[in-house]
């Protein structure tokens, strides 16, 4: 894939006469010039790209979790919470496909994502420098409806709850800041096994979304299951909405919550990709629309459903 | 420059490379990426005449090099393509070939004769092949006799051309594909995916619901071209390669090994744009060898 960078832009517009389709006012210059397929495939006027070439701005580290500033300024534009990206980690055919990463935070040019190493594709990715380079596609997938708070007559002066479970917090940073951007009251929920699976707390706190912590040993916050915390909070005060990302028993511990309360509810659900635009049909989940169930796909159709929808295993 | 056009006696080409059946959905899945257009064409994903569930998950599972899929061939049947799909592919300037199933004979011929009453469709591509639909991966294209009578059958059905896709995992791929050609088949492509298995050594289960897949991807590549220049030096019908390409040298060896074409399959899914990249740095090669013709170096390995 790192060969296509080697053909000159030249020849790609001799081969293809590209850009076959004008290129609309203003879009020409948003194309950074070092980038030729970002001009390539916004003359289709494409949601998703392809950014072969999104630099590292910066990279922090708390153990194994991570978080990566990228410059990719068309993916940052059009990004929603609850959105994700596509990662090439590799320029050897192995690990051979791309993994996919939680738009954790978008901030003018820039996305953010937030990740743990779980596997050899996590491990690459977290080893590489500011100042390198990733190829990322995206953004992918149906994000978060932050009119969920808002539907069904419910009186939006309720806060919405976003709960994150571990590194299932990634895209809810992006959320809480856009529905607090939306004016509307948001509590955020964080929950891991210990203290130190916690390390976006402050980066919440100071954003205005101090977030309430639950650890499985007490180790900080309240001490139980993250549902534990969202079960005592929902009794303590009824919720507009819950938004959850996380360990898939979470999620569906939540789901049983949600629909106990008769709390609208959206879960980002996580699968192994092969593609993560809609090609190879490969990360289907469960899902039941209009009574029917059927393998539904999560990069196209998901990662986030309502929760009602989701047909646990 | 040299000319791409390649032309396979029933279908002419404007370039050698196609995108694979069951790496690109249906086609409009990759228009944000690139211009359809500008490929030699596209095989749709596997039609069955109606919708198909699909295997359970997990379908799918990353290998060194590879990726083994048992995706079950999950799909929409024919009439919805036909009504939702098809439209949106009749304008194209591109061969658009179908991917053909069929859990019965009946089936493969039920599906080419509905088919058959649709605009703008190039040709027909029977997926006697697939490994993830039965148990143990059984197909028609593991048996030259249930090959040459499925392809009669469907040939005698169809007012289109017919590519049969034959599967890597037999004892005598010429065998298999002498039949094909006896029993009237327009042309070849081969290889399918490779029947594979992946163990979790944790849990001791196997990684796909379906215990086995088929293996693709670069892992893969050296195999299949066995195998397609085995199939491409005994048959008179044009073979179109494919199996772990992934770059323009890649394709270029299917060409030179005897294919009048090649198909690009798990490249897609790794990056939507590997076709055009491809068609890229093959004219790229034409150039520097002088290629009146890219054809001129179809079968010219020098043995």
């Amino acid at each position: 894939m790192a060969h296509f960078k080697e053909i000159k832009e030249s020849r790609l517009r001799e081969i293809f006469g590209f850009p076959g389709k004008k290129l609309s006012p203003g879009r020409e210059e948003a194309c950074p010039g070092k980038s030729f397929l970002l001009c390539l495939t916004s003359a289709n006027e494409a949601e998703m790209m392809v950014d072969p070439a999104a630099r590292i701005v910066s990279r922090e580290s708390w153990g194994s979790y991570f978080l990566f500033i990228v410059e990719s300024p068309l993916i940052a534009r059009r990004a929603a919470a609850g959105q994700f990206v596509m990662i090439k980690v590799a320029d050897v055919p192995s690990p051979l496909l791309r993994r996919p990463f939680s738009i954790h935070n978008r901030n003018g040019k820039e996305i953010e994502l937030f990740f743990k190493i779980t596997g050899e594709g996590t491990a690459i990715l977290s080893r590489k420098k500011a100042g390198e380079t990733l190829d990322i596609i995206g953004p992918l997938g149906k994000g978060f409806d932050l009119a969920l708070a808002a539907e069904k007559g419910q009186a939006t002066a309720k806060a919405a709850l976003a709960v994150g479970g571990g590194r299932g917090i990634a895209p809810l940073f992006f959320l809480a800041r856009e529905l607090a951007a939306a004016g509307r009251p948001v509590k955020v929920l964080y929950g891991g096994r210990t203290a130190s699976d916690l390390p976006l707390r402050d980066r919440f706190k100071t954003a205005g979304l101090d977030p309430a912590c639950s650890t499985d040993d007490g180790s900080l916050g309240f001490k139980g299951l993250v549902t534990d915390l969202l079960e005592k909070e929902l009794k303590a005060s009824p919720a507009a909405a819950i938004y959850a990302c996380g360990p898939e028993p979470m999620l569906r511990t939540i789901a049983g919550l949600a629909a106990a309360a008769r709390i609208p509810a959206q879960l980002s659900l996580e699968s192994h990709m092969g593609c993560g635009f809609g090609a190879c049909w490969g990360c289907v989940k469960k899902i039941r629309r209009d009574g029917e169930e059927s393998w539904v796909k999560v990069c196209e159709d998901g990662p986030v459903f309502r929760a009602e929808e989701v047909v646990w295993p | 420059m040299t000319d791409l056009t390649t032309d396979l006696g029933f279908l002419k080409l404007k370039n050698p490379v196609l995108a694979a059946s069951g790496t690109f959905g249906y086609g409009p899945e990759f228009e944000p990426f690139l211009d359809l257009n500008k490929l030699g064409g596209f095989v749709v994903k596997g039609l069955y005449y109606d919708p198909r569930p699909g295997n359970p998950p997990p379908r799918l599972v990353e290998t060194a090099s590879g990726l083994i899929n048992a995706i079950g061939l999950q799909g929409i049947g024919v009439r919805a393509f036909a009504e939702k799909v098809l439209p949106r592919l009749q304008g194209l300037d591109t061969a658009v070939i179908v991917n053909v199933c069929g859990s019965t004979d009946e089936e493969f011929e039920a599906v080419v004769k509905f088919l058959d009453g649709q605009k703008g469709i190039a040709a027909y591509e029977l997926n006697i092949s697939c490994p993830n639909v039965e148990k143990n991966g059984l197909c028609p294209a593991l048996s030259p006799r249930h090959t040459r009578d499925l392809v009669r059958r469907v040939k005698r059905a169809s007012r289109r051309p017919v590519i049969t896709k034959l599967s890597p995992n037999v004892t005598d791929i010429v065998e298999i594909a002498l039949a094909a050609e006896k029993a009237g088949s327009d042309g070849l492509s081969l290889v399918n995916t490779f029947l594979a298995l992946a163990i979790d050594p944790e849990t001791r289960q196997p990684r796909l619901a379906n215990v086995y897949g088929g293996l693709s991807g670069p892992a893969i590549k050296p195999l299949a071209l066995r195998l397609v220049h085995q199939a491409a030096s005994r048959v008179k019908i044009p073979v179109i390669g494919l199996g772990g390409i992934m770059t323009g040298a890649d394709a270029l060896e299917f060409l030179i090994a005897g294919t009048r074409a090649v198909q690009v399959g798990t490249a897609n899914l790794i990056d939507p744009q590997a076709a055009l990249r491809i068609i890229a740095e093959i004219e790229d090669y034409g150039r520097r060898h002088g290629l009146a013709r890219l054809t001129d170096i179809c079968g010219t390995i020098k043995t």
